[in-house]
């Protein structure tokens, strides 16, 4: 396949950047997206050029490091036939001949490091604000002793496979991080060991949001029709209601 | 925001149905417009005091609608990193409706169409000269939209057209953001029921004026 790529450069936070193209004419359909970049890496280095930074890690979708805005959709979402990464997304959703534009994820609170690698420790900060439990430590406790009504127990699951990419903050015209604040909030409050700290949790952990420079949902859902793990905006309904809840309460005030 | 604005579309609601007392005659129209002025909760509240009541709580309402929107509006321009200098170059969002696009520059054109409307039919300061403060209400309403001032009625089109459009967002919001999106299909009857009331709202409010500029108010 012949493949003309227009990549973000940019030498650090501070510099300007820009769209720079690049010709490849010998990808393989059965390539990853990033083993695209890789090839494309190897031509720069054998040039003496400087190679594309991207971050990426386990190449298998589960760790959420990997993540660029591919034809203006995060993880290429929309190249793509399924909910993925960008390291899922394989060179055969592409034809021969194609341009593909390749952008870092853009908003406020995820400054650029350099070229296509985005600082999203803002991320970081509204966990350590509330994306936990605090327990005892000590023997484990049995498990049925705590009992867990499975369809509850499925939307935890569903909401704890958040990666925490920035997929949805990308995507978001208001560059808010609600979806994936939505999604630590849901797992931990479809649980009973969430339960404790559950009202604190929702109003520290959106005041953390706040606070790191994410915008306001509008309720558009971008974010959830590009998040490679499905996660759905159900789930900020979620987070809505026990925010709401947690107003009448003392909790956290 | 979200509360205040339904509480803003719980108005839109209220005077649209008012309106469609037109179609009674001109008896019928006027003797409610006067209900409105001075009856209201008669003899609970003195004459003329609940408009005025109602007035304070639909102004409180929309300050706050627009005191939110001006917040919501500043978060996403740092969230966005716009004031960094962030932009794609290529933007692929399918899920964004033409509605969501068009609620805040939307929402200004709004706001100042209704300052022109309440110019032009409360304080009575723009009147075009076809009426004066002694008109009643049905002879300003038949005076305005008359086929020869053609103009106004468009001006009260793009009214409605944005007015339409920003509760068709709004609607469906406003209840998401009170949590009420629980599922897919909970969207989806959202989205419905947000279609539903922005389009009864821009029929019935278009009726009335549309009727009297293509003249066939005259028969009834």
């Amino acid at each position: 396949m012949r493949i003309t790529l227009r990549v973000w450069r940019q030498a650090d936070r501070n510099s300007p950047g820009g769209l720079k193209t690049y010709q490849l004419t010998d990808v393989d359909s059965s390539m990853s997206f990033l083993e695209m970049l890789d090839l494309l890496n190897e031509e720069l280095t054998a040039r003496d050029e400087e190679p594309v930074a991207f971050d990426n890690d386990c190449r298998e979708g589960i760790c959420g490091m990997c993540g660029i805005v591919i034809n203006g959709a995060p993880h290429g979402r929309y190249n793509s036939p399924v909910a993925t990464t960008t390291c899922q997304l394989h060179m055969r959703s592409f034809h021969d001949g194609d341009v593909i534009d390749i952008e870092p994820w853009k908003a406020g609170a995820f400054p650029v490091i350099k070229d296509l690698v985005v600082d999203r420790s803002a991320f970081d900060r509204i966990i350590q604000a509330g994306g936990y439990i605090s327990v005892n430590t000590g023997a484990a406790p049995e498990a049925h002793s705590t009992p867990a009504p499975k369809r509850q127990a499925d939307q935890a699951f569903d909401n704890a496979t958040c990666i925490g990419c920035g997929a949805c903050v990308a995507a978001c015209p208001n560059g808010a991080g609600m979806l994936f604040t939505a999604a630590k909030i849901t797992h931990l409050a479809r649980l009973p060991q969430g339960q404790p700290e559950r009202l604190r949790r929702v109003k520290a952990m959106v005041a953390a949001h706040d606070e790191a420079g994410f915008g306001g949902c509008t309720n558009i859902g971008e974010c959830a029709a590009v998040c490679p793990k499905s996660i759905p905006l159900a789930s900020i309904g979620q987070l809505n209601r026990d925010l709401i809840h947690s107003l009448f309460t003392g909790e956290g005030k | 925001m979200a509360v205040t604005g339904l509480m803003l579309i719980c108005f839109l609601l209220m005077h649209m149905f008012g309106n469609l007392k037109v179609f009674i005659g001109p008896e019928a129209y006027n003797h409610y417009a006067e209900w409105l002025q001075r009856d209201i909760l008669y003899p609970l509240l003195p004459h003329g005091w609940f408009i005025w009541i109602f007035r304070a709580v639909m102004l409180a309402a929309l300050v706050l609608h627009i005191y939110c929107a001006a917040k919501v509006w500043a978060a996403s321009i740092r969230g966005r990193g716009s004031s960094q200098g962030l932009k794609y170059t290529r933007v692929n969002r399918p899920e964004r409706t033409l509605s969501s696009k068009l609620m805040r520059w939307g929402g200004i054109t709004l706001g100042a169409l209704l300052l022109f409307h309440l110019l032009m039919f409360t304080t009575k300061s723009i009147t075009f000269g076809v009426f004066d403060a002694e008109s009643t209400p049905y002879d300003m309403f038949r005076a305005s939209f008359d086929p020869q001032l053609w103009y106004i009625f468009v001006i009260y089109l793009v009214f409605m057209v944005a007015v339409c459009f920003h509760v068709r967002h709004g609607f469906y919001s406003a209840f998401t953001t009170l949590g009420a999106n629980v599922s897919p299909a909970a969207r989806g009857v959202l989205n419905a029921l947000a279609y539903f009331v922005a389009t009864l709202i821009f029929v019935g409010f278009i009726l009335p004026p549309a009727a009297s500029v293509l003249g066939l108010l005259e028969a009834i």
